[in-house]
């Protein structure tokens, strides 16, 4: 129970904090933190999954948000008709050969001994399958970029709910996923960690340059939502009769009828953005919650124990015929199917998809300290790491400004060092989470909510 | 007489090969010898490697300032050589600090290696904090002095030829520097008894201690030596290119391929690995049409770029090496530490 009280209290706690901005900036900035905060804490989820249960570390979070980010693009934008006659029957041909190239090495890998004959056979295949293939998709991705460059300029998507693709970027995350932990499961810890990070980059470099698949750097704008759209809602007559509901006594104060209407117009404008960032917080608030009970029903399960004693004692656990290798890629592709539902969590609230702005610091590093900070191994300690960093990362400005004004009061407005601080303060939350991460780490280990092991 | 076009040939790809990637592997290969000694030596993969490498340079930049505003240069050299010794002195001094009040505690508490990594990412944020307040996060130039030893037009005229070879005075500064740098480098690890101790230490830290070595001077000679690779590593980038926080940033990830390539813990595998990185990046996106337009006779001459990969996927590369070699010889080319 007291365990339990700690959850409860860093939560109020953090709700409490959320709900101040929300009557002191504006709730659309509250309701704006608290969006990121649970796509952040999905986020944390699945790297919690990795690291927390099983101790592996993945540093390719980055990779994984963008291929969730990427499911989005792919599956709400309408189709380009022009570009698929014009270069579909290429890439397709292309994506053929590339299933069949992989089939044909993974059959001689399988059906035959391992011999210099074989490795040069397997070299071959691969170079000559390389350069059929770009010759082949060549022409078919210059036809498709030819296709009005400034609006599509690629291929378009399966124009479906976008909704959907939260599914969606899970198994393409969850696909990538396989791939990286068979490839490189088998490394040890921190070497696993470099590897990861790396691989992410070159998931990223791909989709940036790749322009037929997702218009690169030009960037996706103007996705589908799930939720209505701000100026649909303001001519809605029960939307304008909610909002005037809702602020009654304000507008009765008013008695002039003109001045009545414009206030109530102003409102309906602000009602609607908070309005349609609800709608998005129901719809996230929705997935935290399945993914939360998931998680830790995995957690207290008879797997969830096995899980952690191969994450204590790796040789112990496998002489007790527990298959370890296996257990680590099924655990690694689910945390990163997580991390990929993030990402198209993330695209549909933007409703945009900007390649260019994944980056490793944001995304990967950020994520991290979110899990180390909140306690890892406890699902409700990741999830409160999500919130209380992202707030930080968000309210660091305001903070890092009011104590750059509070130690500087001496100074003269004009002093050059008190303008060069101002000048830097959005990078003070750099030191924040760097600050945060070490204290952290050296007084409290375990995290915020540390892992609780209940032996029942 | 020797084909006039296969000179040119040769030309073009010292021009846009060779020499830009020797200097550039030499950046390369001081920041690997870097993440390479504190892997071996302290046992941990420094995240942070980028960001102590922009510290460092941003002493350098701070002190070149102060240097041109009292209006002493070193005429066709850079400022910035003079103004180096002394941004090591900052750079180490913030090492010690950072390994006294973080990085000590973990280590004498024989941490696993993962918690170590996890804080460098700690200092990683911080560093990048502090370097961004003081000088900011824009693109900053801090090259001045003679900007090339041989201009192509010059060479043009001189030899005749239709190719001209541009050599900038910063890529014959870098390799020159490298190579005096890590020369030193080996013969201290090699022949003093300062860099055999370090050595011992990072092959069998309990032999080490065992035969008297002191852990305490082992580890500050390590920080020492790493603040001067970083420093000058830097610099030295900084000065070829330009210098802005991000990129140095990101050139973490090439440095830690080429430290692993190289074989991890191994100074001499990283040096070398910081040139396979470096080529093959130049060579595997390179356009090549030129090339074969002077070499092969004009009937069968190439139409495209005759590029294998586009040059947006430089750091690709690096990285698809990297898998490579993680997944057919993870101790590296050199033979480092098997992970």
């Amino acid at each position: 129970m007291r365990n339990n009280l700690n959850v409860i209290a860093a939560y109020s706690i953090m709700m409490g904090l959320i709900i101040l901005v929300g009557i002191f900036q504006s709730w659309n900035i509250a309701l704006s933190i608290f969006n990121l905060c649970l796509i952040s804490a999905v986020m944390t989820m699945g790297a919690n999954i990795q690291w927390g249960y099983a101790g592996l570390i993945n540093f390719g979070i980055m990779g994984f948000t963008a291929l969730g980010g990427l499911a989005a693009v792919l599956i709400s934008v309408d189709p380009v008709q022009e570009a698929w006659s014009a270069g579909g029957s290429n890439i397709l041909l292309s994506l053929l050969l590339i299933i069949t190239m992989v089939l044909v090495v993974r059959y001689i890998l399988k059906n035959y001994k391992k011999s210099k004959n074989r490795t040069y056979i397997v070299a071959s295949i691969i170079i000559l399958g390389i350069v059929i293939i770009r010759f082949i998709s060549e022409p078919g991705i210059e036809a498709i970029e030819n296709v009005e460059p400034a609006k599509t300029g690629f291929l378009g998507g399966l124009g479906l709910p976008i909704i959907f693709s939260w599914i969606v970027g899970a198994f393409f995350a969850g696909g990538l996923a396989f791939v990286i932990g068979k490839v490189a499961l088998g490394l040890r810890a921190d070497y696993l960690a470099i590897a990861t990070l790396l691989i992410s980059e070159i998931v990223i470099a791909i989709i940036k340059h790749e322009d037929w698949l997702t218009r690169g750097v030009k960037n996706v704008i103007g996705l589908k939502r799930p939720a209505p759209y701000e100026v649909n809602l303001q001519q809605t007559d029960w939307f304008i009769d909610l909002v005037e509901k809702f602020n009654s006594t304000k507008l009765n104060l008013i008695t002039d009828l003109a001045e009545r209407q414009a206030a109530l117009n102003q409102l309906v404008i602000e009602g609607s953005s908070v309005f349609v960032k609800l709608c998005y917080s129901g719809l996230f608030l929705v997935v935290v919650i399945i993914l939360l009970i998931l998680t830790q029903k995995a957690l207290y399960s008879p797997w969830g124990r096995m899980m952690r004693a191969i994450r204590d004692n790796e040789e112990a656990a496998n002489a007790m015929g527990k298959n370890v290798v296996k257990q680590h890629l099924l655990i690694f592709v689910l945390g990163s199917a997580i991390v990929g539902i993030a990402g198209a969590m993330l695209v549909t609230q933007d409703g945009l998809f900007t390649p260019g702005s994944y980056r490793p610091l944001r995304y990967t590093f950020l994520i991290w300290v979110m899990v180390i900070v909140g306690g890892s191994g406890n699902n409700f300690g990741a999830i409160l790491g999500g919130f209380v960093v992202w707030f930080l990362w968000i309210e660091a400005a305001p903070i890092g400004l009011y104590l750059v004004n509070l130690t500087t009061a001496g100074l003269d407005d004009t002093h050059f060092l008190k303008v060069h601080l101002i000048e830097s303060v959005p990078y003070f939350r750099f030191l924040m989470m760097g600050v945060g991460l070490l204290v952290i780490m050296r007084y409290r280990p375990k995290g915020i909510l540390p892992e609780k092991i209940e032996i029942k | 007489m020797v084909d006039v076009d296969f000179v040119n040939a040769i030309i073009l790809l010292l021009n846009y090969i060779f020499v830009p990637a020797l200097a550039y592997g030499s950046q390369l290969a001081l920041g690997a010898i870097f993440v390479t000694l504190i892997y071996g030596i302290l046992r941990f993969a420094n995240f942070a490697t980028g960001d102590m490498m922009s510290f460092g340079t941003m002493f350098v930049i701070l002190f070149t300032w102060y240097f041109q505003s009292a209006g002493i240069n070193l005429g066709v050299f850079p400022t910035a050589l003079l103004a180096i010794p002394f941004a090591i002195i900052f750079m180490v001094g913030y090492m010690l600090i950072i390994d006294k009040f973080v990085f000590k505690y973990y280590r004498t508490k024989k941490s696993p290696p993962v918690q170590l990594a996890m804080v460098s990412i700690g200092v990683m944020f911080v560093t990048q904090a502090v370097v961004r307040i003081i000088i900011g996060p824009s693109d900053r130039r801090f090259f001045d002095g003679e900007k090339f030893l041989i201009k192509a037009g010059e060479f043009k005229e001189m030899t005749g030829l239709n190719e001209g070879l541009a050599i900038k005075s910063t890529q014959v500064i870098t390799i020159i520097i490298t190579l005096i740098l890590v020369s030193t480098l080996f013969w201290f690890l090699n022949k003093t008894k300062t860099g055999k101790s370090m050595r011992a230490y990072s092959d069998n830290e309990d032999l080490a201690l065992l035969s008297g070595i002191d852990p305490k001077k082992i580890v500050m000679t390590t920080w020492v030596i790493a603040g001067i690779l970083a420093t000058i590593g830097g610099a030295l980038y900084g000065l070829d290119k330009s210098f802005k926080p991000f990129t140095y940033f990101n050139n973490m990830l090439p440095i830690f391929a080429a430290a692993i390539v190289g074989g991890i813990g191994n100074p001499f595998g990283a040096f070398l690995g910081g040139y396979v990185i470096a080529f093959s990046e130049i060579l595997l996106t390179y356009a090549y049409k030129k090339f074969f337009m002077y070499v092969l006779p004009e009937s069968i001459e190439p139409d495209g770029l005759v590029q294998l990969l586009s040059t947006d996927y430089k750091f690709a590369v690096s990285f698809s090496i990297l898998v490579i070699v993680l997944l057919y010889r993870p101790s590296g080319i050199f033979k480092g530490k098997v992970l």
